[in-house]
């Protein structure tokens, strides 16, 4: 009994020596995070489930009615929820393979020995640095017809960027690629330098044409680095909510986000709109998943 | 002993500064309003009532964009951060079924305010529901959608000839709206970049709303029956719907990119040569009078909305009252504050500053009227005024007529008819939804 008390004594007192035990260290690391996605995350997460099945709204006193599945069968049976769902389908379509295309043409281009190269990569980086809410304002005066330079570089006259209904998710779209390419640029940077340099070699030895090169060398080995950035702007372009609300009211730009805003904090909705981004998150979970499935495929390619 | 005695008298010090900074707390209130000029003056009308009483007014403000979510946020939480706001006509519904606003009907009838305050504001800023001798707010800043126009472009003699040889009258302030469509299609001139006329255009809160009711309330439309919620037949009528086709008719001669203007690009518009003849609240025009914003301030008249077809002459309210908050600790200094600012010497200054009383007698005073270019068109139309719905769902409403209404303005979509059709199936749904209608 007596030796067993001076064992444990013994360790007790080496942990102290050492400090904090290994156990200690990662319940200190582990447990306010844990705590702060209970509060902040998960909790939220429920109580805004729970409000989704009722007609609560919170500029009223009124207590919450358990209204069952009413919120999500009048969502989904609202023809502006789908048009709005649309506008955000063809705006995601449109800004990502944007992108896509200028990123990775940008980065192609970057990716050979061209004097101040640093220094072009970094100011073609400045734009995903500024704040969305200022971009919003800048492109705004751009696109202006009375004073904006657009319309006078190209000789546009007054052509209506964001007053036009049927442009104005093509303005938006055209200033997110404008902000986000150098981030699908950087990416793609990094893929293209780490395509080992034999492989190039040996297609010249064989003498293979630059375009059989790229689909069968570059293409493959940067793919896994571009799905990756296929699947970051996707998700950001679905909550995409500042830009195109500081640029345009237009209702053939109101995306999703912003439906759900001013359902929420317009109209003060709170049971309908909680349905409403539930509905979204779902759409938003398929979406990412079904990539990352396509992403595992051309990894193991 | 020295430093122990330094030591207790710099309690002390302490001790008697914070009791003074919880005794200067608690007589002081904040006022919660938009940010623009009203909130300016009223934070000087405030001064006055701090050096009178020693009470310390905060107007507290906030961008017009935030205005509606920042107070309501606040009414939801319960908060206590300001005693009073000065809320859009359309909270009342929202605010007193809500429990946020006090009820002040006891106040009301004790000062009379009925027969003190201009009968529209009393009805619109006022009272809810309709005709329910219900009061939950003071009139405090009256406003209504004016015009200005540009008094150089219509007093040139080759203009004015020119104008007569086209349409056959005289080109002076419009008389009606056919006048208001004529000269808006003479002044447009893009290839000089000189545009008609610049109207309410924006779809995000009540710009659509308040920029069409000119035109519909003057064509002797309605946006519904406010006793029964009918809606059917009023906002779908012949007139309603020959007053959204003149709307949008005014829409062809705004400057470029008009399509998502309120009342900045509105003023715009008189200030950077833009436009012959602008649409505003009258709560914007003090800008337009003053050299220092407006290069030609010296040139810029203004006019009450014009009448329709049938002579009807009508306009779209805008304005506020203020309303105590029933989470405030400090209502009966609140009360204070009101019963201070309804009386005649306050509403005087009030006025002077450069607010919009309501008080019926300051309006109809001569002082009053002579006092800015445009305090005679303000007077006229403040007895001719009226408001969208006040109902708690206001909001809804409101986004279902944007919904509606700016496809077919701007971008074309079907005609007049089917989009007030629609816009009535919307409000007959909305209302149905909460029990206002079978």
């Amino acid at each position: 009994m007596a030796t067993t008390m001076i064992t444990t004594l013994e360790r007790s007192s080496r942990a102290a020596a050492r400090g904090l035990s290994d156990i200690s260290i990662r319940n200190l690391f582990i447990i306010p995070t844990v705590l702060f996605l209970i509060v902040f995350n998960i909790f939220p997460l429920i109580y805004s489930l729970g409000y989704s099945f009722t007609d609560f709204r919170a500029s009223t006193n009124a207590p919450a009615n358990f209204v069952g599945l009413q919120n999500y069968r009048d969502l989904l049976n609202d023809p502006y929820v789908w048009s709005n769902f649309a506008i955000t389908a063809k705006y995601v379509i449109i800004s990502v393979a944007g992108q896509l295309l200028v990123g990775f043409g940008v980065a192609m281009l970057l990716n050979r020995d061209i004097p101040l190269k640093g220094l072009i990569t970094t100011l073609l980086l400045l734009p995903m640095m500024l704040s969305m809410a200022v971009v919003g304002l800048f492109w705004k005066l751009l696109y202006d017809p009375s004073w904006g330079v657009i319309n006078y570089a190209l000789g546009l006259g007054n052509f209506e960027w964001l007053a036009d209904p049927k442009m104005a998710r093509y303005a938006v779209a055209l200033t997110d690629i404008w902000m986000w390419s150098p981030f699908v640029m950087l990416l793609s940077l990094a893929g293209l330098s780490a395509v080992p340099k034999h492989l190039y070699e040996a297609a010249a030895i064989d003498r293979a044409g630059p375009f059989y090169t790229f689909f069968r060398i570059t293409l493959p080995l940067v793919a896994p680095i571009l799905m990756i950035a296929v699947i970051f702007r996707t998700m950001e372009a679905f909550k995409t909510f500042d830009l195109a609300y500081i640029l345009t009211s237009q209702p053939t730009a109101e995306l999703i986000s912003i439906r759900l805003y001013k359902m929420a904090f317009q109209e003060w909705q709170t049971g309908r709109s909680c349905a409403m981004a539930y509905i979204v998150l779902i759409m938003v979970l398929a979406i990412t998943n079904i990539y990352v499935k396509y992403l595992n495929k051309v990894k193991e390619r | 002993m020295r430093k122990l005695v330094t030591s207790v008298l710099a309690g002390i010090g302490l001790t008697l500064a914070c009791g003074t900074s919880v005794y200067a707390q608690e007589k002081s209130l904040t006022i919660f309003w938009a940010e623009w000029d009203p909130a300016n003056y009223l934070q000087e009308l405030g001064n006055e009532y701090e050096k009178e009483t020693g009470v310390k007014i905060t107007v507290e403000t906030t961008p017009w964009s935030d205005f509606q979510t920042k107070a309501f946020t606040e009414f939801n939480a319960h908060g206590d951060a300001y005693d009073l706001v000065v809320g859009d006509s359309q909270w009342l519904g929202a605010g007193s079924t809500g429990g946020h606003y006090v009820d002040l009907t006891d106040f009301f009838k004790k000062h009379d305010l009925g027969n003190v305050m201009a009968p529209a504001t009393v009805k619109y800023y006022a009272e809810y529901p309709g005709n329910s001798g219900k009061y939950w707010a003071i009139p405090l800043e009256g406003d209504a959608v004016g015009w200005s126009y540009r008094k150089d472009w219509f007093e040139d003699p080759k203009e004015k000839e020119a104008f007569k040889a086209k349409y056959g009258y005289d080109l002076d302030v419009p008389k009606d709206f056919k006048a208001l469509r004529d000269i808006a299609e003479f002044f447009y001139r893009p290839d000089q970049k000189r545009y008609g006329i610049a109207i309410y255009t924006d779809n995000s809160y009540d710009a659509m709303a308040m920029g069409f009711e000119n035109a519909l309330f003057s064509y002797g439309g309605e946006l519904g029956d406010y006793s029964t919620y009918k809606v059917d037949g009023h906002i779908n009528s012949d007139k309603a719907i020959a007053a959204l086709d003149a709307y949008k008719e005014l829409y062809k001669f705004t400057p470029p990119g008009w399509a998502k203007s309120f009342f900045v690009e509105d003023n715009q518009a008189i200030t950077e040569n833009l436009a012959a003849m602008s649409m505003n609240f009258f709560a914007f025009f003090p800008s337009l009078i003053n050299e220092a914003s407006n290069p030609n301030a010296k040139n810029t008249g203004f006019f009450a909305n014009p009448p329709g077809p049938n002579g009807d002459q009508f306009a779209a309210l805008g304005g506020q009252g203020i309303s105590v908050i029933s989470y405030s600790k400090k209502q009966e200094e609140a009360m204070k504050f009101l019963e201070w600012f309804i009386k005649d010497e306050t509403q005087k200054k009030w006025a002077a500053l450069g607010g919009y009383t309501c008080s019926a007698a300051v309006l109809k005073s001569p002082e009053f009227q002579s006092a800015t270019p445009y305090n005679k068109a303000f007077y006229e139309t403040m007895f001719k005024v009226k408001d969208f719905w006040a109902v708690p769902e206001y909001a809804e409403l409101l986004q279902q007529l944007n919904q509606r209404v700016y496809p077919y303005m701007i971008g074309g979509e079907g005609t007049a008819k089917q989009t007030l059709d629609a816009l009535a199936a919307d409000w007959n749904a909305t209302f149905k939804k909460y029990g206002r209608v079978q």
